[in-house]
């Protein structure tokens, strides 16, 4: 029979407090073991060799010389490395991703692979290795390599989802189309229409610890892998079926993770280091760079979006069209499909349609990052729409609530809403005093709207009780920003026990069920959801101990506050049992007492933002100040408020780098920049204010709790809330992102100066 | 080129041989087994590997190891005062001022640091004398908040 996993409205007791985190103490000790924190005994030094060519073919790789250099234990290149993909296009993406094999196709693209003594020995030999290229002509910017003149990366890729299928090989990997009604009928009934093209640069996720893992092969075929991910269990299957070996043999073990965003949901260097293994007999460490991070590690797409929305003088939209255009670096990825989802997701509409056009680039191979795609179709989106709201006379927010998707719309991407807040953050936004606080010179308000679809997926949770009723859950869900203390709260609430009483950890591979990726804000909404069956199986065995105990059938025993009650008359006698006395009992009552469950935990409620900002934006540099900042948001049901307050501090705070400064800057010759952070400028302390969050709980139907994923969404909205806030200071609409100094310039100033 | 270096780590003495263009940092990790310091950029862009010598915060990925001869080295791992925690150790768990974790070790360096030269630092103080260190996970607001909390119970009020 399936779960039910209906929402029940029950009362907390535990969830929605705000208890210390279990990893606090490691964490602020230095104790943690991250990525880079391991060792293995005998453990060698991995290094990559990276193309400096954007677009070449590679000829020749001599490894001869560095081979005889003393300390080198092992070098890869591609042939190390032979597909076994089975014609499974998107594996020999990953496969070719990892290590180049005809051709480099980006500035860091790996060619080869050395292990050695140590990390001098390793990168004396790369220096020895001698690649031959053919340097071939490159592209890296979306809207050039979709023009006829472009160099075609792929001789074989003809786009997918035209009709008919093109006879010329191109960058476009594919086409999609979403949307409903008649959209051409649509603009005829508008009064007024605004139309506008936007682009947005490159960014990357800008995780604070590089990828790093340790891997150990033996001739055994078996394996190790310890590595900082955020899907351990979805690594071993790929690393696996890359290097030909088989899934259970391979044992991964996840980290402590020093920030993903989505750019450790890929593997990178794992199958490499696995390789290096395999050919020395001994554990390899790997730890890129963050010039390898950002050089070869997934950036989200650059975009150039094209919106048209109309709408009549009352404040009704009568039809919207968006055409995305998202880069993918040399692989076909779904990232433009994502953002033609998503674009209108907020609004209700009769006539709507979007087309999403993935292009390949000579850029790294794009990854997640966080509501991937997401917040560049909303910028176009927010700004056309608050250009429209401006244009029709009415005040921004009350032009959204007026449009706003509720419950039994059809959303833009197809599925009909059920209960949603985007409404709720609107109306929040309205009455919130950040609305009403005066405005200084050269100062802008904006606010924008934001929408993720949040993922469930495959998860499986283990809930061990000890001898002295304290326990263990396992989950296999990664910890990226405390979640282990809302699932300690969800078992202890199940249990009815002091959440004191929980110890939570992330198992291994070998350890625990197959879990999906944690991606899509999944996390706590998919591992709650698992663990609040787990105890509920833990209970039901409880309840048939204590039964035993007491001589008495199951079903008159129930299960309150931490403690098996006999019910029905004649029982007042027996005094409640304690899930400790149960525990302690259990060698004698039929041995261990634990609870699982393996789920698909389908019915991840959608998630919605409302974002507000002040900026200040000084007339002579064109530099931008944010002064204030408010997220309201919906969390379904907020678990561990304070870590969801996190959650949407740290989106807001990603979004504000991402609108303001930064970018992946490519010269010329198609190599990168800017590849660290003096360069790459991510917001520190001092260029951020103080960000206000307001959590609404509109309940999520599909999970016990009501839980929702939290954090995505928070990136959404502040690239548009920010342009409009700027677009309102300077007077002049925003339709470049970042918004660097130069750009706001120009601008403000026209042609006259600046880039 | 080796060299023997003789220091005081965390208030023990400790001799380590290391190459003459060793980082400090790598001494610490790969050498005496303190990974509290972290390699985020190598650069000195997000004092990840902020540690003291002689008092003075320094990103240990731009001292060499050579360098700290005869110096005090102060790492995250002597922050603690046997079982109990630095004030700022305590606020950073309880403001959940991190998420990840990774820049933690050199946000309470770095924050310890400014505590010391200013125990009654302004929001203004606190965001500038932490510029030099990167998180990307927190938007840095429960930090800003646990700073001031821990600058409040160190001077008595």
């Amino acid at each position: 029979m399936p779960l039910d996993t209906s929402f029940t409205g029950q009362k907390f007791k535990v969830v929605g407090t705000r208890p210390l985190r279990p990893d606090g103490v490691d964490k602020v000790t230095g104790r943690a073991k991250f990525g880079a924190d391991y060792s293995a005994p005998g453990q060698l030094v991995g290094r990559i060799l990276r193309s400096p060519h954007a677009h070449a073919r590679i000829k020749k790789i001599d490894t001869s010389k560095a081979e005889k250099l003393a300390g080198v234990k092992a070098i890869v290149t591609a042939a190390d490395l032979p597909d076994l993909t089975n014609g499974d296009k998107g594996m020999f993406d990953i496969l070719e991703n990892c290590m180049a094999r005809t051709t480099a196709f980006y500035d860091g693209h790996a060619v080869a692979a050395v292990a050695a003594i140590d990390a001098r020995t390793a990168r004396e030999a790369l220096k020895l290795i001698k690649v031959d290229y053919e340097i071939l002509p490159h592209v890296t910017d979306v809207d050039e390599a979709v023009k006829p003149s472009a160099p075609v990366l792929h001789k074989n890729m003809f786009t997918e989802g035209m009709e008919p299928k093109p006879k010329k090989a191109s960058n476009i990997a594919k086409r999609t189309e979403f949307g409903h009604g008649d959209v051409g009928a649509g603009f005829k009934e508008a009064d007024v229409v605004v139309s506008r093209s936007f682009k947005t640069e490159q960014t990357h996720q800008g995780y604070i610890e590089p990828h790093a893992c340790v891997a150990s092969v033996g001739p055994d075929g078996q394996g190790e892998l310890w590595v900082c991910t955020q899907g351990h269990f979805v690594y071993r299957n790929t690393c696996a079926q890359l290097l030909g070996m088989e899934v259970s043999k391979l044992r991964v073990t996840s980290s402590e993770i020093g920030g993903g965003f989505g750019g450790k949901t890929h593997v990178w260097a794992e199958p490499v280091a696995l390789a290096l293994s395999r050919k020395a007999n001994r554990p390899v460490k790997l730890v890129m760079t963050r010039d390898e991070v950002f050089r070869a590690s997934g950036p989200t797409s650059a975009t150039s979006i094209d919106v048209k929305i109309g709408a009549r003088k009352d404040g009704t939209i009568v039809a919207a069209e968006a055409t995305l255009r998202y880069s993918g670096g040399p692989y076909y990825g779904m990232w433009a499909e994502l953002g033609a989802m998503t674009a209108f997701a907020c609004y209700d509409l009769k006539n709507v349609k979007t087309v999403g056009y993935e292009v390949l680039v000579n850029r790294p191979k794009t990854a997640a990052y966080r509501a991937p795609s997401a917040p560049m179709a909303a910028f176009a989106v927010e700004s056309a729409i608050d250009e429209l709201a401006h244009k029709i006379g009415m005040d921004a927010v009350d032009f959204r609530i007026r449009n706003a998707a509720k419950q039994g719309t059809k959303s833009s991407y197809g599925p009909v809403y059920g209960p949603i807040g985007i409404g709720p953050t609107l109306e929040a936004a309205k009455h919130h005093p950040h609305m009403k606080a005066p405005l200084k010179k050269n100062q802008g308000r904006g606010m924008a709207c934001g929408f993720w679809f949040n993922f469930g997926g495959q998860t499986c949770t283990d809930l061990n009780i000890g001898v002295d009723g304290t326990v263990n859950l396992a989950v296999g869900t990664v910890d990226v920003g405390g979640s282990r203390a809302s699932l300690g709260l969800v078992a202890a609430e199940e249990l009815g026990i002091p959440y004191e009483s929980v110890r939570v950890v992330v198992a291994d591979t070998s350890s625990l069920g197959h879990n999906d990726m944690t991606d899509g804000s999944r996390g706590t909404f998919s591992s709650s959801m698992a663990t609040v069956f787990s105890a509920r199986n833990a209970i039901k065995i409880l309840r048939e101990r204590a039964a035993k105990m007491w001589e008495i059938p199951v079903d008159d025993v129930v299960w309150e506050d931490g403690h098996a009650k006999a019910k029905g008359e004649g029982r007042g006698n027996l005094a409640p049992l304690s899930l400790k006395e149960i525990a302690a009992a259990a060698g004698t009552t039929g041995g261990p007492i634990a609870g699982h469950n393996e789920i698909v935990a389908d019915g991840a409620g959608v998630s919605f933002a409302t974002h507000i900002c002040d900026v200040e934006v000084d007339p002579e540099t064109g530099a931008t100040k944010v002064m204030r900042y408010t997220v309201i948001q919906d969390a379904g049901k907020a678990v561990h408020p304070t870590y969801v307050e996190g959650q949407y501090q740290g989106g807001a705070a990603q979004g504000i780098g991402w609108a303001l400064n930064e970018e992946y800057i490519y010269g010329k010759d198609g190599r990168l920049q800017n590849a660290g952070f003096l360069d790459y400028r991510i917001p520190v302390c001092s260029d951020l204010p103080f960000i206000d969050t307001q959590i609404l709980e509109i309940p999520n139907p599909n999970h016990p709790y009501g839980v929702r994923g939290v954090g995505e969404t928070s990136i959404v909205p502040p690239l548009a809330a920010i342009a409009n806030a700027v677009s309102n200071a300077v007077g002049v609409r925003m339709i470049h992102v970042p918004m660097s100094p130069p750009r706001i310039l120009k601008a403000i100033q026209g042609d006259k100066i600046g880039r | 080129m080796s060299v023997k270096i003789s220091t005081t780590v965390n208030g023990d003495k400790v001799d380590f041989v290391c190459d003459a263009d060793e980082t400090l940092l790598d001494v610490l990790r790969n050498r005496l087994g303190l990974t509290g310091a972290k390699e985020g950029c190598g650069t000195g862009d997000c004092g990840a590997c902020s540690v003291t010598v002689d008092g003075r915060l320094v990103c240990s990925c731009l001292v060499l190891g050579a360098e700290v001869e005869g110096r005090k080295v102060g790492t995250i791992e002597g922050m603690a005062n046997g079982d109990k925690l630095h004030p700022l150790q305590k606020k950073f768990i309880e403001h959940a001022a991190l998420q990840c974790g990774i820049c933690t070790p050199g946000f309470l360096i770095a924050a310890g640091d400014l505590l010391k030269r200013n125990p009654n630092p302004t929001e203004e103080e606190i965001r500038f004398g932490l510029a030099g260190n990167l998180c990307r996970c927190t938007g840095y607001d429960k930090i800003v908040r646990a700073v001031q909390a821990a600058a409040k119970e160190m001077r008595g009020v």
